[in-house]
């Protein structure tokens, strides 16, 4: 499909002065389900759209706690990214044990952009084929990261990657004035609605398929169980969805993959009525990120 | 991490041969990068003994900030060799560090600190390293040092502002850290301490006050340690900053020494 | 003739036949689609200016710089891949703080030069790694030697200079700096000339949004290299737009 020849490796530009592996690297991170970061002036929230490999597993863990100030939400290969939070939790870990303080979410993030760039410059390694929003709070207030992997990072107001997420971008774009004055609860709505707006018509979020983590000033790094699950939840039953989801299957954005797992594709199997409730996304032709 | 590699220290990029940035090794360079060279026995020597020294050093808190005052002799044993020896430092507008101990250590350390500050601004977002960090820090380094056998020889007064509070920590050669709200090391420990608890006792301390008392001290310790000196430092920070005042002399008057009769 | 399709242009460690190294060539074209990047060395100082894209609204305003501090006295802007960039940043810094420890001064910029442009060389050499996606200006002033500045290829080449242009419309920025008496000018004046170039040679057809960006090193900051402050970078940013205006009022007046 992008076949040419400058494309084997890491370590060759082509003639454009592009590297071909690192950003084949970067369509890794669209393969994964979509997650949403934001913040207001207090607190900073992630919410990740969950995978179930197949019918009979569970879904699949999208944040990573990584200390108490600060969280990851994932999107591409798991495994790449199991390796990027044990660092960071390595230099979490060491900040606190030499400086009795948590580390600097910008400091972090600039050590972590770091290490990635190493292996997109030498032959005998791969860029990390996983995108990271990071929420973390620090002294300097609520902070959301997103992480490439071509080791880029950027220090944003809002951000959406993963699958389709160019719709959960838009309803960013289209409301981010709001977020910083915002209350908690309005803030995670933002987020749901964003989130929702990734997904297909007659899939819908709820309390199985949702991860939310939260983070601010005296709030430890909080993923939200069931019972607080359903309440946020509830701040956006019922209401009319936007037409974001037909717009991303038709997906006219060029950074965005179409969409394999469009709900109208002939050689999907319905979804069985009895597990509606946890309707669970296709992906086999992808397992191994999410 | 072993996936990622070190930056410094690229791996070879095969089996025997360069690694990246080798031809920028050139050898008998004394850089830090590349591959290390060291032999299976180090030699090692372990330093079982100060050698040049300085003494007192003291620390009070008052209610918007932190004293602390050192004088400014190096001692080679009981020889007054060094007369201009500072070792009141401003480590940032948040902290003030005062050393006792083996002066060389100490230039040792603070050109590390300094380091470590210079790196924090380059990051340029605006962190300050902050006292308590500072206070950790040192207490992994000293305490590190020691158990290889090899300890600094110093005591640090930490002081500074902790998040609009005054901090004031101690941390010696053996990595044994505290806070208090008065320290003083060396043979200050014996004789500055207990005028220093007895105002902190009395409660209320403002700056005049604080600053008053441990001038007296200073003049207290120079009358009975024959490693102290006439010429002191005084510092103050509080939350406006760092303040570090000109070398100041103590006025001494020994005409009553000839009553002192030693047995 | 042309590299492509030849074979000889897939690995830093080949020349082709007419003795060029078509991976560093390479590299080289990643740097010339960045946003531009000018350094301007001038009577008592040196200002880089540097026009940062913005590609999505959602970054935070101000954040994700492309001017860096490597020692108190020496700043570098970047043109290129920024990761590329972050990496010699980090190897311009421990440089700078090698030096400081062994030889108490701060690093002189023509030996910090040196030593980044030959770390930058050595990944010319080798098929097993690529030539780094980035230019670097440095910049610093001294009591000693005045304003001095470098400007760094991907293929380790350094020249010093007075006025250097990189990135997306270096041609149109360097005609602009030619116009300048450097020499005679001060810091103060080379801000609000940096600004009116970032401003002028940015394609608005072809990137909506960027954010200017300008730091200095010089006499006044007693050689300490800071990011203009915002009053300063306000006005000489105001100044640059109505610049802009001027020229688009005559342009429309000679229609």
């Amino acid at each position: 499909m992008f076949r040419n020849q400058y494309d084997s490796d890491v370590t060759v530009w082509s003639p454009q002065g592009r590297l071909h592996q690192v950003e084949y690297a970067m369509e890794a991170v669209k393969l994964g389900s979509a997650t949403v970061g934001l913040k207001n002036k207090e607190f900073a929230v992630l919410i990740a759209l969950k995978r179930a490999v197949s019918e009979l597993s569970a879904y699949q863990k999208k944040i990573i706690p990584i200390d108490e100030h600060l969280g990851i939400s994932i999107s591409g290969l798991t495994a790449d990214a199991r390796m990027l939070s044990r660092f960071m939790r390595t230099e979490c870990l060491n900040h606190k044990y030499a400086h009795d303080a948590p580390m600097p979410v910008g400091r972090l993030i600039g050590l972590v952009g770091n290490k990635m760039q190493i292996c997109t410059q030498r032959y005998d390694k791969r860029p990390l084929g996983v995108g990271l929003l990071v929420a973390g709070y620090d002294d300097q207030g609520p902070h959301i990261y997103q992480t490439c992997p071509s080791a880029n990072f950027f220090d944003c107001r809002a951000m959406a990657i993963g699958a389709r997420s160019q719709s959960a971008r838009t309803y960013l774009e289209k409301h981010l004035t709001e977020f910083a004055d915002c209350e908690l609860q309005d803030l995670v709505a933002h987020g749901l609605r964003a989130l929702r707006d990734t997904l297909p018509n007659e899939v819908d979020l709820n309390n199985k398929n949702v991860s939310i983590a939260i983070v601010g000033p005296k709030t430890p790094l909080k993923i939200c169980e069931e019972a607080e699950l359903s309440r946020f939840l509830a701040l956006v039953e019922g209401e009319e969805r936007r037409g974001g989801a037909s717009l991303a299957v038709g997906d006219i954005l060029p950074d965005d993959q179409p969409p394999r797992d469009r709900p109208d594709r002939p050689d999907r199997p319905e979804p069985i009525p009895a597990l509606k409730e946890g309707f669970r996304l296709k992906i086999s032709d992808y397992k191994i990120s999410m | 991490m072993a996936f990622m590699g070190d930056i410094m220290n690229p791996a070879p990029l095969w089996q025997n041969g360069p690694s990246p940035g080798a031809f920028y090794n050139f050898p008998g360079n004394s850089s830090t990068f590349g591959p290390g060279n060291h032999s299976a026995q180090e030699f090692r020597a372990h330093s079982a003994n100060p050698i040049t020294t300085t003494t007192t050093v003291i620390g009070l808190k008052f209610d918007k900030g932190i004293v602390i005052a050192a004088d400014t002799l190096g001692s080679y044993g009981s020889l007054a060799r060094f007369r201009d020896c500072p070792r009141v430092m401003k480590v940032n507008d948040l902290i003030l560090l005062g050393s006792g101990g083996d002066y060389a250590d100490f230039q040792y350390l603070k050109d590390i600190i300094e380091q470590k500050i210079i790196d924090e601004k380059c990051v340029g977002d605006g962190l300050l390293l902050k006292p308590r960090s500072l206070y950790c820090w040192l207490t992994r380094v000293l305490y590190n040092k020691r158990s290889k056998m090899d300890p600094l020889w110093n005591n640090y007064i930490v002081a500074g502002i902790q998040d609009g509070e005054p901090f004031l920590g101690a941390v010696d050669k053996l990595g044994t850290a505290y806070e208090d709200a008065a320290i003083a090391t060396g043979l200050g420990a014996y004789m500055a301490t207990p005028l220093l608890r007895e105002a902190v006792d009395k409660g209320n301390l403002d700056e005049e006050t604080a600053k008053a008392l441990v001038r007296k001290c200073m003049e207290v310790l120079f009358y009975r340690d024959a490693r102290a000196f006439q010429r002191y430092q005084l510092g103050v920070v509080t939350a406006e900053g760092v303040v570090i005042d000109d070398v100041a002399e103590i006025k001494h008057d020994w005409t009553l020494a000839h009553m002192i009769h030693m047995k | 003739m042309s590299s492509i399709g030849t074979g000889y242009d897939l690995s830093a460690s080949q020349f082709s036949p007419d003795g060029r190294v078509f991976q560093v060539e390479y590299a080289a074209k990643a740097v010339e689609n960045s946003g531009t990047v000018i350094g301007l060395r001038g009577k008592d100082g040196v200002v880089f200016a540097v026009e940062k894209l913005v590609t999505s609204k959602l970054y935070e305003p101000g954040a994700n710089k492309r001017i860096f501090h490597v020692d108190e006295h020496v700043g570098m802007a970047v043109a290129g891949l920024i990761s590329d960039a972050r990496q010699i940043v980090e190897t311009a810094r421990s440089e700078a703080s090698n030096y400081r420890s062994q030889y108490g001064i701060p690093v002189p910029l023509k030996y910090l030069n040196e030593r980044v442009s030959m770390y930058m060389h050595a990944y010319t050499l080798y098929s097993a790694v690529r030539p780094y996606g980035c230019s670097v200006v440095m910049g610093t002033w001294t009591e000693h030697d005045g304003p001095q500045m470098y400007m760094l290829d991907p293929s380790g080449v350094a020249f010093s200079y007075f006025g250097c242009a990189v990135g997306k419309a270096k041609q149109a920025a360097k005609t602009e700096i030619e116009k300048l008496k450097l020499a005679d000018l001060t810091v103060k004046d080379l801000v609000k000339e940096a600004a009116r170039i970032i401003y002028l040679v940015h394609d608005e057809l072809k990137d909506k949004q960027f954010e200017l960006e300008l730091s200095w090193v010089s006499a006044a900051t007693r050689g300490r290299h800071e990011m203009v402050p915002r009053s300063v970078a306000q006005d000489a940013e105001s100044t640059a737009r109505q610049a802009l205006a001027d020229i688009d009022d005559s342009d429309a007046d000679d229609m």
